[in-house]
């Protein structure tokens, strides 16, 4: 029996969203008139796309001779003899970073970007704007309309301009226009109001590039598919290195697109063991102190979507925390969320300060500068690895570099620059 | 829905007069509560023919700078969804006629729960719904419950609304279909009205309901040349932004608050209704 036949995609993890958009509970459409017409005809477009083999081999020619893609999969040596010292059992797993980090922009976001640039260029569009964290997405969406010759705006919270000001120079050098954003506390989640604003102002010319996959659908899912690349290749490479699939995978999770390009291609590997890592900021019990949407969060409806939020009793969204920007969001994407009610992905927080131990940690043992994300999977990977036999097969996804982060570690950690 | 509601009866007998309807928008406890409830008492008296109540919510994305900041005002006053609705029920004690429609954003309806929200509401004196967020692909979720309460669901077209998603938009709207003049935010530049009268047009070839237009309207002069071919107009942005006028500097209501909001009401009510 193959996976396309029915009954066989009832058993699947990988079948949604349904035609509405919804993974389970989650998911859906949920934005004001104006945009409906506009999320439609993203649909079809995208569709469209998805049918034609022009666009996947155009996807796949940029991948490799612009993004620098295939991302290695790399053995950490020492991260893994460091665990097996710490193992009480005599364990601990065999680590692989999986090097997104490396692709051209410094993160992962460049996979969807290049996906979504392709999209609005067959669409017609001439105007590309985007919302982003910590940067990462802002520098990749740059870095396409530079190459595409696009106009391109890009919202970004006040705080984070502050926090992350190597990729605010990146952005304006790239010749993106940079709108600040100074509506609530100034981060991920304002920027991204901020962009639907200017979307439903201009309807007519305007592509949005969000950077996660989260939003309406179609975006959770067709972020996911470009991000997915990760997954598939993870698997290829450890087939051809191991002679078969890894048994445990590890992201961090804030809007969640490289987790679920990781994940995705696995899903239906019941073998494999699977774990998203939240920002859990000063700590999950501490209020408005974390960004850990789905540990510490409750369902409802934000930009677009049904998914986990930090909110109170109201509905009333909060700000969060996280040391990192690119995790600040109160949101996540749906299809997390339901992985999550569904139990086939455990979802767990790392804080701040054991994300900045875990960036130390890669930098002295690997001479790999995680960003600070990528730091929180890396956070939970050292509680973890040490309690796995030596024979499993751990991949985490390194999905950014921490050159941006520089500031913000060193204030952290007493460095002077 | 077989019984006319109050938004029903209300358009009729505008209608019968030869009237334009004036729809009002304040955001429920901008800038406190007791301030908020005066404001909408009084509204009536000002040439208010059906108030539109916002409910607040951190984060209102179809909404201009005006009326984000009115939302972020009326929660830092500790306005909340049971505040909103004991602030409809005391206006009908009083007011048994003016129609009510509660507007806002879904996230705070579905934490609220959604049928235990349609409830109250209509026990409060809830005439009608305008949720933002809530298009008709997702009628089932909240629209057609909504109806089963005895509330008007009320669809904003604007105008990316084409003929082709037209229909869709008209299929379980009741009480009024609101024409959003302009595509962006509320508090916008204006609408150019002669662009408005050909889109009006064009949705009463396809409806009977009236329609009533707004975002951009601030005037009585811009009221009448909007309403012309339409059943009313909507102001908003403009109200609260009397309102942020009248506050003293710790954004507290003064003795003009009340007074800054329907001496405009007057206002645009006099030369809309003079027509």
């Amino acid at each position: 029996m193959t996976l396309t036949t029915p009954s066989a995609k009832l058993n699947s993890y990988r079948a949604g969203p349904d035609d509405r958009g919804f993974f389970g509970l989650y998911g859906g459409r949920f934005v004001a008139e104006t945009l409906m017409p506009l999320i439609l005809d993203l649909e079809r477009a995208y569709e469209a796309a998805k049918a034609d083999p022009g666009f996947s081999a155009e996807i796949a020619f940029l991948n490799t001779h612009y993004a620098g893609r295939p991302s290695p999969l790399y053995h950490a040596e020492r991260l893994t003899d460091h665990f097996r010292a710490q193992s009480k059992t005599g364990g601990g797993a065999k680590i692989y970073l999986k090097r997104d980090e490396l692709n051209h922009t410094g993160s992962h976001k460049i996979n969807n970007c290049i996906g979504q640039i392709l999209l609005a260029r067959r669409m017609g569009k001439t105007r590309i704007i985007a919302e982003t964290g910590a940067g990462q997405h802002g520098v990749a969406v740059a870095t396409v309309c530079a190459k595409y010759g696009m106009g391109c705006e890009i919202y970004m919270g006040a705080t984070d301009i502050e926090r992350q000001s190597p990729n605010v120079a990146r952005m304006m050098l790239l010749g993106a226009k940079l709108n600040p954003v100074t509506s609530g506390a100034g981060t991920l989640k304002d920027a991204m109001n901020e962009a639907l604003r200017d979307w439903v102002t201009n309807v007519h010319d305007t592509y949005y590039i969000i950077g996660t996959a989260a939003g309406p659908h179609p975006y959770p899912a067709m972020v996911r598919d470009f991000q997915s690349v990760i997954g598939r290749e993870t698997r290829e490479q450890m087939v051809a290195l191991e002679g078969r699939i890894p048994d445990t995978l590890v992201a961090c999770i804030g809007g969640g697109s490289n987790a679920i390009g990781l994940f995705h291609p696995f899903l239906d590997d019941k073998s494999v063991a699977i774990y998203g890592v939240e920002a859990g900021g000063h700590g999950i019990d501490i209020h408005n102190g974390h960004a850990a949407s789905m540990t510490g969060g409750t369902p409802g409806v934000l930009h677009g979507n049904r998914t986990y939020l930090l909110q109170d009793a109201d509905g009333q969204i909060e700000e969060g925390h996280s040391i990192s920007a690119g995790l600040d969001y109160p949101g996540v994407g749906p299809e997390h969320s339901w992985l999550k009610d569904s139990g086939r992905v455990t979802y767990v927080p790392a804080t701040d300060t054991e994300a900045l131990d875990a960036l130390k940690l890669c930098t002295r043992l690997e001479g790999i500068i995680p960003a600070l994300e990528p730091s929180h999977a890396l956070a939970y990977v050292t509680k973890l690895a040490p309690t796995l036999p030596c024979d499993n097969l751990l991949v985490m996804n390194l999905c950014g570099r921490g050159d941006k982060d520089l500031f913000t570690v060193a204030k952290a950690l007493g460095i002077k620059i | 829905m077989t019984t006319p509601t109050r938004i029903d009866r209300r358009f009729a007998a505008l209608k019968a007069a030869g009237k334009k309807a004036l729809v009002c928008f304040v955001t429920a406890g901008d800038p406190d509560f007791e301030t908020s409830a005066n404001i909408l008492a009084g509204l009536p008296k000002s040439g208010a023919d059906v108030i539109e109540v916002g409910m607040p919510f951190s984060d209102p994305m179809a909404d201009g700078p005006a009326i984000q900041a009115s939302s972020l005002r009326a929660l830092k006053s500790g306005q909340n969804m049971i505040k909103t609705l004991k602030l409809v029920a005391d206006f009908r004690k009083t007011d048994p006629d003016t129609p009510i429609v509660l507007m806002g954003y879904y996230n705070p309806i579905y934490v609220y729960g959604n049928e235990r929200f349609l409830t109250d509401a209509k026990a409060a004196g809830v005439d009608g719904l305008i949720v933002v967020d809530v298009p008709p692909e997702a009628d089932d979720e909240l629209c057609l419950p909504a109806i089963r309460h005895g509330l008007n669901f009320i669809r904003l077209a604007t105008p990316t609304t084409d003929a082709a998603r037209l229909p869709a938009v008209l299929a379980n709207t009741s009480g009024f279909l609101y024409y959003v003049s302009i595509t962006g935010i509320t508090g916008s530049a204006a609408p150019v009205a002669t662009d408005v009268h050909s889109q009006v047009a064009r949705i009463k070839a396809s409806t009977k309901l009236p329609v009533a237009v707004g975002f951009g309207v601030r005037t009585g002069e811009q009221a009448r040349a909007i309403a012309e071919g339409a059943d009313g107009v909507v102001v908003g942005s403009a109200l609260v932004t009397a309102i942020q006028q009248s506050l003293d500097k710790e954004a507290h209501a003064t003795v003009k608050t009340v007074p800054a909001v329907l001496d405009l009401v007057s206002s645009i009510a006099g030369v809309l209704k003079s027509a």
